[in-house]
């Protein structure tokens, strides 16, 4: 499939906001799954914007602004080739073994409740837990936007059996890290048939089976990725991988405003 | 220098002035207060004293009468009142304390010291008594931190941004006042001495310690026109705003010394001081003491962004 | 406590030691009551440089000053040049560990470490790995915790490769001293240590990126005023005659450092940091801190910047990697450890765990990511039943402990309301690792349990400190 994104993130400052930092991981990289045909970000205000590459090896841009701001939009605008792999992911950049993606973050820290629900999975191959692991989760949480925010941790979210996407991979996370599985956090697109605008991108998870490398779980779909998963950054947690992060001084309130269009590009021609 | 430290002691100076000034307005308040009424003991002279403060709203909103046992205590050592004199120098000496460094040894222990007996005062009954105790600690102790200042820092920048701040508020301190008791100011045929009004021109030279130097000056009984030119004009009365735009002026003159720069504060201050300059007593009740008075507060909150601009606070 | 090594002297029974003979002969001829008197006279100094000590911490700081004891410790300049010649062997083994995990990670391959107390620890910043912080230095100033338990027995506790503080009160107890017995000072030639600022200074500077625009801008950042180190940070500073910054003051421009100043933005080079790792830069670490820079990590990994100690050392020092560094040092220096570590028993291995279960009445057992004396086992102070209970967590997760003996630690002479009596000390020397090499200044911070028999020093525990000679 090619999935063509269009994103656009807009901040609104009460007052002039001054020094004006954005790190943004929002441009995919190629794997044997995808292919990045063309990307572009923009930015509506002065400022530096650099490219490199983060210690995971995702792209990262950091901007700057040269004044004080009131408004900022960011823009995305691409088209990526998507293949259906089966979740598996290969040839992404990989800068470290995955035993390190058995790490505890804040976000991801277990509680006991949490630890003895995953430690209810059934044993067996790694694949089938994992798979396992998925579905119960599936099962057992409600999609809710309203129970949680960015920075709710997972035994939370679990506690509540309510979340988003972001809360499902982090508890699945938690999980299979528990189970001495290495788990890793992705964000990316989800592409969509219908039209209207989202006001988030997607989040799942990765987890690794011994034979056959890093593999994708959507516990918030229950299925793995598949042609409709573009993978844009990934981390231990949703920190390593968040799309924007950002500081600023003075400024007053902010409000922000995301619209994110993620579609077949084959489905819908006209735009 | 670090912006963060011309900016902390920019504070610094300014809320020892405010402290003082506020303390010497509570004094002089409780007197004029505390007069039987035929002659001339004003009842409202708890709300001009909030009102020159420029904490009226905040005192309404506490929901307290308007009466001496609560206004005194809201304005010295109120935690609730951001401009109480408790609040003035706990706030000039979390500034200094943030620089330490940037003051000599004798000036941070007069401030420390002062800061720790202040502590002292709390409670919400604090009795006429103690207020007055408090409001002469506080006296003292700004007397004692101007001089070990004067004595033992060096004349560098540090130096002048504690100056800068203080001849702001200094400024603004007198400024308000005259905007607050205008009206007892304009020139009106009544008879010389005879007038009730006499103590409320007596308060407010007694809040800006000129009723001696108003004698010495004039050589005359207390006028009103002539208590405004006082405050307004006269540059060897420390406090008048004609004074402390020469110092301001003078000041950013220093500070522009090392660097050679010049900006926004270095034009608006000598703009301001030209104004002063070319007008007179006469001109300004002509054209309306209160309309002069509203330009130069505004002029002079003009000079403070200018100065954060220029500095980068 | 009977059969502690006391450094003033020497074993139960054996006399008195040579190197304290000045002290002895001090302590001596001075009549008690005149000691007593100097003692108060020392505490009014320091109640009134105290002034200068308490202002720095909270409205409580006049609780927080530490207590100084005006005996001396001594050390001879044999027994501190085997010490300098340990520490500094230590300290480059620490930046090598360092180095070499953040780059390559030769020590993982080779076996030495298990690859888990790296990947797995949290000190391990994966966000530098890769990185090689200007001249190739990690930890420019290191604490290394010394305790002694014989005339020649040293051995160290801990390493701190962090932010270690307390130098400060090394200087402060110099300055007392020199001021209080200025004549006893002279007799005993004791080595200055006035010299660390300006060492600290020229390490500092050592490192700084190469640029040819201006002289290196050096900057020590700290917390703020709310932190209980501020004095210590505002002392440096002040010392060095370099700016105290707060992270607000800073600020990253095309992956530079700047600070604002009055006369607009000044470069800056190296960055004496004392904040945490984890509070350094908003948009890579903890998000919520307001403590840092952001886009720091930037400009430090575009090689614009030096910060010291570098971003993720925490990974050297942690308890577990401790256990470690015998063998970390011959692994990259091919010589034996000069100071030894403390013996520990790593419960994660079968033998070393069959030994402690044996043996449990008289060790120490910690949790490997323990800290505050919590999930602690003192041996020979607990019950049967205690002991037996602790025997079967050590079985459920062994990996999760060590174990140590129980150190009789030295004592020094150390004036008590009674008089001289002997308390427990430890030591704790400062090392500078520069790009021209490793500088320790001759002693350290001695601390010491003014509580009878106590063996805890720590400052929050009723810990005092004195000043520590090295003569001769």
């Amino acid at each position: 499939m090619r999935i063509r994104v269009h994103h656009a993130t807009s901040y609104d400052y009460q007052f002039p906001a001054e020094g004006v930092v954005q790190a943004l991981r929002m441009k995919p990289s190629d794997h044997e799954g995808q292919r990045v045909v063309h990307w572009r970000l923009d930015v509506d205000v002065d400022g530096l914007l650099r490219e490199r590459r983060d210690a995971f090896g995702n792209w990262l841009h950091i901007f700057s602004a040269d004044q004080p701001v009131t408004s900022l939009t960011l823009r995305v605008t691409g088209e990526v080739e998507v293949r259906d792999t089966a979740g598996v992911v290969r040839g992404a950049i990989e800068r470290f073994p995955p035993g390190v993606f058995l790490r505890v973050t804040d976000l991801t820290t277990p509680d006991a409740t949490l630890r003895d629900w995953a430690a209810e999975t059934e044993p067996g191959e790694t694949l089938a837990r994992l798979h396992a692991l998925m579905g119960r989760l599936h099962d057992d949480m409600s999609f809710d936007t309203a129970a949680t925010n960015v920075a709710t941790p997972a035994p939370e979210a679990f506690a509540h059996r309510r979340g988003v996407c972001q809360d499902y991979a982090h508890i699945f996370i938690a999980a299979a890290r528990t189970l001495g599985i290495p788990a890793r956090y992705v964000s990316g697109h989800l592409a969509r048939p219908e039209t209207d605008a989202q006001d988030a991108a997607h989040a799942w998870a990765e987890a690794w089976a011994e034979d056959l490398g890093w593999v994708a779980f959507d516990a918030a779909n229950g299925v793995c990725a598949n042609e409709s998963y573009l993978r844009v950054a990934t981390g231990l947690d949703y920190l390593d991988a968040a799309p924007m992060r950002g500081a600023r001084r003075g400024g007053g309130a902010e409000r922000l405003s995301v619209a994110v269009h993620a579609r077949d590009a084959g489905f819908q021609r006209q735009d | 220098m670090l912006s963060r430290t011309a900016a902390d002691l920019f504070w610094t100076g300014r809320y020892l002035e405010r402290a003082d000034f506020i303390c010497r307005l509570v004094d002089a308040t409780a007197r004029l207060a505390s007069l039987p009424s035929t002659y001339g003991g004003d009842p409202t002279a708890w709300a001009g004293a909030l009102a020159a403060v420029g904490v009226a709203d905040a005192f309404a909103a506490s929901g307290a009468e308007m009466s001496e046992a609560n206004v005194a205590p809201f304005l010295t050592i109120d935690p609730a009142n951001p401009s109480s004199i408790r609040n003035c120098l706990e706030r000039a000496r979390g500034n200094a304390r943030a620089v330490r460094t940037a003051l000599t040894l004798e000036a941070w222990e007069n401030l420390n010291g002062a800061w720790h007996e202040v502590e002292r005062f709390s409670g919400p009954n604090l009795s006429r008594a103690r207020a007055g105790e408090l409001v002469e600690t506080v006296r003292r102790a700004v007397l004692a931190f101007d001089g070990s200042a004067h004595r033992t820092m060096l004349r560098d920048d540090a130096y002048w941004f504690l100056q800068l701040g203080a001849a702001m508020e200094r400024a603004d301190n007198t400024a308000r006042l005259l905007d607050v008791k205008y009206h007892l100011l304009l020139p009106r045929d009544e008879p010389v001495g005879g007038s009730l009004d006499y103590f409320q021109w007596a308060t407010i030279l007694r809040t800006v310690s000129a009723l001696t130097a108003y004698r010495w000056v004039y050589r005359d009984t207390v006028k009103p026109w002539l208590v405004a030119d006082l405050l307004i004009f006269n540059t060897q009365m420390p406090r008048s705003l004609a004074s402390c735009y020469d110092e301001l002026v003078e000041l950013l003159d220093h500070l522009g010394r090392g660097s050679g720069r010049r900006g926004p504060a270095t034009r608006t201050a000598s703009a301001v001081q030209h104004g002063l300059r070319n007008t007179n007593i006469e001109a300004v009740f002509a054209s309306g003491l209160h309309e002069f008075i509203g330009r130069f507060i505004a002029d002079n909150n003009k000079l403070g962004s200018a100065v954060a601009e220029q500095f980068l606070f | 406590m009977a059969d502690s090594f006391d450094e003033m002297n020497g074993w139960a029974g054996s006399g008195p030691r040579a190197a304290y003979g000045d002290v002895r002969r001090w302590l001596d001829e001075t009549p008690p009551e005149i000691l007593q008197t100097r003692r108060a006279q020392a505490e009014l100094l320091f109640r009134r440089t105290g002034i200068t000590f308490s202002v720095y911490g909270d409205a409580d700081g006049a609780e927080r000053l530490i207590p100084f004891d005006l005996v001396p410790r001594v050390l001879t300049g044999t027994e501190w040049a085997r010490l300098e010649r340990g520490l500094i062997q230590r300290v480059e083994a620490l930046n090598a560990l360092s180095a070499d995990l953040y780059n390559g990670q030769e020590i993982l391959r080779a076996g030495v470490i298990p690859p888990e107390l790296v990947s797995l620890n949290p000190q391990y910043q994966l966000a530098v790995a890769g990185h090689v912080p200007p001249k190739g230095v990690f930890v420019h100033i290191a604490g290394i915790d010394l305790v002694r338990t014989g005339p020649d027995d040293f051995y160290v506790l801990e390493d701190n490769a962090r932010t270690p503080s307390g130098v400060s009160y090394m200087l402060e107890n110099r300055e007392m001293m020199l001021r209080l017995f200025p004549d006893l000072l002279q007799r005993s030639q004791v080595a200055p240590v006035e010299t660390y600022p300006d060492l600290l200074l020229e390490t500092l500077r050592s490192v700084a990126p190469e640029r040819h625009d201006g002289d290196a801008g050096i900057v020590v950042l700290t917390p703020g005023p709310h932190n209980s180190a501020f004095y210590e940070h505002s002392f440096l500073a002040d010392k060095m005659g370099v700016e105290l910054v707060e992270g607000a003051d800073l600020f990253v421009r095309d992956d530079r450092v700047f600070m604002r100043t009055t006369e607009g933005p000044r470069r800056v080079d190296v960055i004496y940091r004392r904040i945490d790792d984890a509070y350094l830069d908003p948009l890579f670490f903890r998000p919520d801190s307001t403590l840092g820079v952001p886009g720091l990590l930037t400009a430090y990994l575009a090689g614009n910047v030096a910060i010291a100690n570098a971003i993720g050392t925490g990974v050297a020092d942690d308890k577990a990697m401790y256990s470690y560094m015998p063998e970390v040092i011959r692994f990259y220096s091919g010589q034996e450890a000069i100071l030894p570590n403390v013996p520990t028993w790593r419960c994660r291995e079968a033998e070393h765990l069959a030994y402690v279960l044996d043996h449990l009445p008289e060790l120490v057992v910690k949790e490997v990511d323990g800290s505050g004396g919590y999930g602690m086992l003192v041996g020979p102070h607990s019950t049967k039943a205690q002991i037996e209970i602790f025997a079967q967590k050590l079985r459920a997760g062994p990996e999760r402990f060590i174990a140590q003996p129980t150190l009789a630690l030295s004592t020094c002479p150390t004036l008590c309301d009674s008089g001289i009596e002997p308390r427990h000390v430890d030591l704790r020397p400062f090392v500078l690792t520069g790009a021209r090499g490793v500088k320790v200044v001759p002693g350290g911070l001695t601390r010491v349990a003014l509580t009878p028999g106590s063996l805890v020093v720590n400052s929050s525990q009723g810990g005092g400190t004195k000043d520590t000679w090295v003569t001769g």
